[in-house]
């Protein structure tokens, strides 16, 4: 269904010298702070978050050093890889760590440290009169260690660390007041659901490892064009698994809505701009598989395209906001999958809405958070209302990503995402239409929340007194604004494509169907109906307190998930309880009991034959001892 | 005649264990604590300065030969390769855990706390034995020897139902014991018949001819022994019975270093002897092997008891061992051997610290637990990074030798990989599923008063917790001390790894790498 790429580059970094020998330090500064945080102990209490906050700073400022430094390099030679250790060899098998850095990285680098920064900053707030807030910061500084190490690794085996250290960190703080069941719950089935992903990188490496000798970026991408197209195909099949792990895509999206039990600022890092993004990494990362596997890509679409209206249509029917908010985060990765698995052309749109993205959600969600914060801590939309004048701010700098997301003109969002409808349409008019109608869902449920929450009727609980959220949280998030405002500058002068072409390829020039000024148009309008639709439903209304029971099987589908749960509950779960539960009386009964009989039997023959026995094994065991001893002290006498 | 490294090795915890026996039951209860502690740190001392003293580039070394019984050709042979001096390591690190984290346990014993640490010494010093035997006599009567005093651990110190377990545990393995004691026997008839007369040494066994189907019949005792004691399904029961019921340290010493002695037996003697029936017996071993590594995941996820569950996980990552052991190429045999020593590591780690939990609850059940972390913290933060290190986590140590064995398998079948790697999935199951009920969640009855973990206790765990993170990111002390020993079982059994199917050349041009 695809057109023919151009090949894909080969990485082939140089050799770290000057400001680059830093690069270590990006991951090293937050590991130092989260060992420093989680050994130091109670004394650390006091200035703990401040430890954490000013790693999280200083890695981005060395990530601003050396994006500069790469900046003034030719744009032939930004690719540069630092050797630190050999980590393990077994016969020709040899896994390096060592760090790339290039055009994609450093992206990357800049968002999750600066991002990362910006939330560190806000959490000093919001995690204020929590008493394991150094934890919390501790915990954070492991994430930005790990993201940063899943980014920078030279090998699929050091993502794998990385994979699964950010994993780890996510399980750490979804499930961090882990005295609530549901937190607790939430984070272990988001470990393990990313388990069932994380099969797609383990296989994924044996493969790559019996086809190419090596795990190593270098040696794939070199060797990938001469692969065979079904080897090809099953790695970027299985690395497409481990993308649907992590970035929650269909089938294996249920964790992220749980996930949300988290503390807000954690739903805005890990669950909004950067874990959940790093599936689209992989597969941009490894444009040299999917580039020379059209089939895989195929695969790749169609993940993209499910989960883009899925997540959408799960974010219309949600009361609880960061619900909303997490389902409009699986729509949107969904847009950035789809964008990946376009090949070439997609790629660099995929990163652009992947950073804008990260701006704007993380933008909204702790917007979330700062109307939590006012609203002692209530999720629930039918309980807000009429925000904006309580709480300006924050009304202000969520507008910002609220029209960031829907795609309003001339804001980042705007032009990244036009970027994929116009380049889907381009491709394949199925794909293009469901990423236009996507569009139109987001301008609803997008609508609707923000009608929810800062307009329509005060539906507040007794005794809640909204009030705007301290400046420590309301700055970062006027500093996410203007970034959702003005992302789109990255695409100016189509800097953002010159710029990842070295990595991802340069893509053939290819005319939409339709003008692209008319695509754009399309999509305002679209947008605009979505809009519009949220108006006449929920803002000319009064907005109930509670939720109506009557509703269309399809706003009770939505509302349960599309039954993403139940299917695994039903389909997965009880069988497999019913599986342990019988193996266990099987192991009890029939493999011990088999065991057991011969035993019996043995002990009833003995029986007969006893004569001086005590019964007691241990006599018998002292017995063969002192045998033994005889036997060997003799025949050592003798033989000496 | 050179300095007896080895015979010193193996025979001063012996030694020591008379002394510890010996003391006065009149004297301070600490004293045969303090003396135990001190002799299983000389011994740590001691090996690890043989292992420095150990060249990488030479195979078997500080070999002692003396004949012994000479009607059977048997030997007092000891000799150290890379795959010995692994489990050596293990054994001399663990034991000096174990005996700080039990200072308390052989208190309130069947006998007394004097022989509760003269066994551990003495197991220990067998243990060694049996890692240096280079005679297939010598090592038999090791093997069986190691019982006794294991029997006695477990029959002596454990819970209520120790008497039971001990029994079972002691009849498995005699079992076992007694088809390999046919084997031997059987080696010892097709030797006598060689020009050279009986031998047991392994040195002359392994150019020895044997018949195809002696040598099959011979490898079959071998293997039924070790797979009880490994042990894989369907020949399991008996450890999660012991564990349940053995003292924490008493488990330790059992399924960290004494179930080694099964994975350890099949590379020297079932490889090292019966090259010819290894690769016959391969696809039924892989088979099982990722049958028992499935099995043993679940039956971990039913268990409501926490040694039960370690045990069977146990079940599970040795499964892991077998499989790298039979793939047949450098991957996963180099991940078997370092598995073998990170699993130690990890079972170590879970072991002990469930059973300080257990010791202050009072009950191994799962389901009396419930929001332990908000009182133990230091507790709850421990028993995760062991469950972490269980459940191979990127960046502890287990990770590397877990992944090594699937890569491994995947070389010798995507299929034997696609099943094993579920094993994974299980893992984050049983470990989650255990942390999230007894650690999270509300405080459950009778655990509010639970103090959080002492000095000794952390004392204890902190040198093998904070190994586990280093071999995590920095295995290479290890694997230049296995890689080379793998090097030499493979080309004992006539494996060559395949070329990759492209980009041969990229490989090729380091063939330094698997040194």
């Amino acid at each position: 269904m695809l057109v023919p790429m151009s090949a894909a580059p080969v990485v082939d970094p140089t050799s770290a010298h000057g400001a680059f020998t830093l690069l270590w330090l990006v991951i090293a500064l937050p590991a130092l702070g989260a060992v420093v945080l989680l050994l130091g102990g109670r004394r650390l209490d006091k200035f703990g978050h401040l430890i954490g906050t000013a790693m999280a700073v200083l890695s981005f400022v060395v990530s601003l050093i050396l994006f500069i430094t790469l900046l003034g390099r030719d744009s032939a030679d930004r690719s540069v890889s630092q050797h630190l250790w050999t980590w393990f060899s077994a016969g020709h098998y040899k896994v390096e760590i060592s760090l790339l850095y290039d055009q994609l990285s450093a992206l990357f680098l800049l968002l999750i440290t600066g991002v990362g920064s910006l939330i560190h900053v806000y959490s000093i707030g919001y995690m204020e009169h929590d008493e394991r807030r150094r934890r919390f910061f501790g915990y954070l500084n492991l994430f930005v260690a790990a993201m940063l190490t899943l980014v920078l690794a030279g090998d699929y085996v050091g993502v794998f660390l990385g994979w699964e250290g950010v994993g780890l960190a996510s399980y750490l703080l979804i499930g961090f007041w882990q005295h609530k069941t549901s937190a607790a719950v939430a984070a272990k089935k988001a470990f393990i659901v990313n388990r069932v992903g994380d099969i797609g990188l383990s296989l994924g490496a044996g493969l790559m490892f019996v086809t190419f000798g090596s795990t190593a970026f270098t040696v794939v991408s070199a060797n990938a064009p001469h692969a065979s197209k079904a080897a090809l195909t099953a790695i970027g099949l299985l690395l497409l698994l481990a993308a649907c792990g992590k970035s929650a895509q269909f089938p294996l999206q249920s964790w992220l809505l749980d996930a949300m039990e988290g503390p807000t600022p954690v739903s805005a890092l890990i669950h909004a701009a950067t874990m959940v993004t790093a599936g689209v990494y992989l597969i941009v990362r490894s444009n040299f598989i999917f580039t020379n596997a059209p089939d895989a890509r195929t695969g790749v679409v169609i993940i993209g395209c499910i989960t883009l209206m899925w997540g959408a249509i799960i974010g219309c029917a949600k009361d609880d906001i960061k619900k909303t908010l997490a389902g409009s985060t699986m729509s949107q990765i969904g847009y950035m999958i789809l964008a990946s698995g376009l090949g070439v052309v997609g790629y660099a749109f995929a990163i652009f809405h992947l950073l804008t993205h990260g701006f704007f959600k993380a933008n909204m969600f702790l917007g979330a958070g700062s109307v939590m914060h006012g609203m002692d801590d209530d999720v629930d939309m039918r309980h807000y209302g009429a925000l904006r004048k309580a709480m300006p701010i924050t009304f202000a700098t969520f507008a910002m990503g609220y029209l960031a997301i829907i795609g309003f003109p001339g804001f980042s969002g705007f032009w990244s995402k036009d970027k994929i409808i116009e380049t889907a349409l381009t491709e394949n008019w199925v794909v293009g239409l469901c990423a236009l109608l996507g569009a139109g869902i987001t301008g609803f449920y997008m609508t609707r929340l923000m009608l929810m929450t800062y307009f329509t009727n005060k539906r507040w609980e007794k005794d809640v007194h909204p009030h705007e959220s301290p400046k420590v949280m309301t700055y970062p998030l006027i500093a996410l604004a203007a970034l959702s405002v003005l992302g789109g500058v990255l695409l100016a002068g189509n800097w953002i494509v010159d710029w990842l072409s070295p990595v991802v390829g340069v893509p053939h020039e290819s005319s939409p169907p339709i003008p692209s000024l008319a695509i754009s148009a399309l999509a305002v309008l679209v947008v605009a109906v979505g809009v519009a639709t949220a108006w006449l439903l929920v803002g000319a209304q009064e907005v109930p307190r509670v939720a109506p029971e009557k509703v269309s099987v399809f706003t009770r589908a939505a509302r349960a998930d599309l039954y993403g749960d139940a299917f695994n509950e039903e389909i997965l779960m009880r069988p497999g309880d019913r599986l342990i539960r019988d193996l266990d009386t099987f192991d009890r009964t029939a493999v011990d009991g088999f065991v057991n009989g011969i035993a019996t039997s043995l002990t009833a023959i003995a029986n007969r034959l006893r004569l001086a026995q005590t019964g007691y094994v241990r006599t018998y065991a002292l017995s063969m001892l002192g045998g033994a001893a005889i036997v060997v002290l003799a025949l050592l006498v003798v033989n000496l | 005649m050179s300095f007896p490294w080895l015979s010193i090795l193996f025979l001063f915890p012996i030694a020591a264990s008379i002394v510890v026996a010996l003391v006065p039951r009149s004297s301070a209860l600490a004293l045969p604590k303090l003396i135990a502690f001190g002799a299983s740190l000389a011994t740590l001392v001691f090996s690890a300065v043989i292992a420095l003293k150990y060249d990488t580039a030479k195979g078997m070394q500080f070999t002692e030969n003396h004949e012994w019984i000479k009607l059977f050709g048997a030997h007092y042979s000891l000799g150290l390769n890379g795959i010995g001096l692994t489990l050596v390591l293990l054994t001399t690190i663990v034991v000096p855990v174990v005996i700080l984290a039990s200072w308390n346990d052989g208190d309130e014993g069947r006998w007394s706390p004097h022989a509760f640490f003269a066994w551990m010494l003495f197991l220990e010093g067998l243990a060694l034995g049996v890692f240096l035997a280079t005679d297939v006599f010598l090592f038999y009567v090791l093997f069986e020897a190691t019982l006794i005093p294991l029997y006695f651990l477990i029959g002596g110190y454990g819970g209520p139902d120790r008497a039971r377990a001990a029994v079972k545990f002691l009849l498995y393995n005699l079992g076992g014991g007694l088809i390999m004691l046919a084997a031997v026997i059987g080696l010892y008839v097709v030797s006598a018949k060689s020009p050279g007369g009986p031998t047991y040494l392994l040195s002359d066994l392994q150019h020895m001819h044997l018949g195809t189907a002696t040598g099959r019949w011979l490898f079959l005792g071998f293997f039924i022994a070790f797979a009880v004691k490994v042990p894989m399904f369907p020949v399991h029961t008996w450890l999660p019975g012991a564990a349940e019921q053995g003292t924490p340290g008493t488990s330790v010493l059992m399924v960290s270093i004494l179930d080694k002695i099964g994975t350890f037996g099949m590379i020297r003697f079932c490889l090292g002897l019966f090259p010819e029936a290894s690769h016959w017996a391969t696809p039924v071993v892989v088979v099982l092997a990722i049958f028992t590594i499935l099995y043993g995941g679940l039956m971990a996820i039913a268990q409501d008891s926490i040694p039960r569950l370690i045990a069977y996980t146990s079940v599970s990552h040795f499964s892991f061992i077998v499989l790298g052991i039979f793939v047949m190429n450098s991957q996963g045999q180099t991940g078997a051997n370092l598995y073998m020593f990170n699993h130690g590591l990890s079972t170590a780690a879970l072991f002990l610290v469930t059973g300080f939990l257990i010791k202050r609850r009072g009950s191994p059940l799962i389901s009396s637990y419930g929001g332990v972390e908000k009182v133990a913290p230091v507790l709850a933060g421990l028993l995760l990074i062991s469950g972490l290190s269980s459940l191979s986590l990127p960046g502890l140590s287990s990770f590397v030798s877990e992944f090594l064995v699937l890569v491994g398998s995947f070389v010798y079948s995507p299929w034997a990989a696609a099943f094993a790697v579920l094993g994974i999935v299980l893992a984050a199951l049983y470990i989650l599923l255990m942390y999230q009920r007894t650690m999270t969640g509300p405080t459950a009855e009778g655990v509010g008063d639970i103090k959080d973990l002492n000095a000794r206790e952390i004392t204890a765990l902190a040198p093998v917790l904070l190994l586990i993170v280093v071999l995590g990111f920095f295995p290479k002390p290890l694997l230049s001390i296995i890689n080379p020993a793998v090097h030499d079982t493979l080309a004992q059994v006539g494996s060559s790894d395949p070329a990759p199917k492209v980009g041969a050349d990229s490989a090729a041009s380091n063939p330094e790498a698997g040194q």
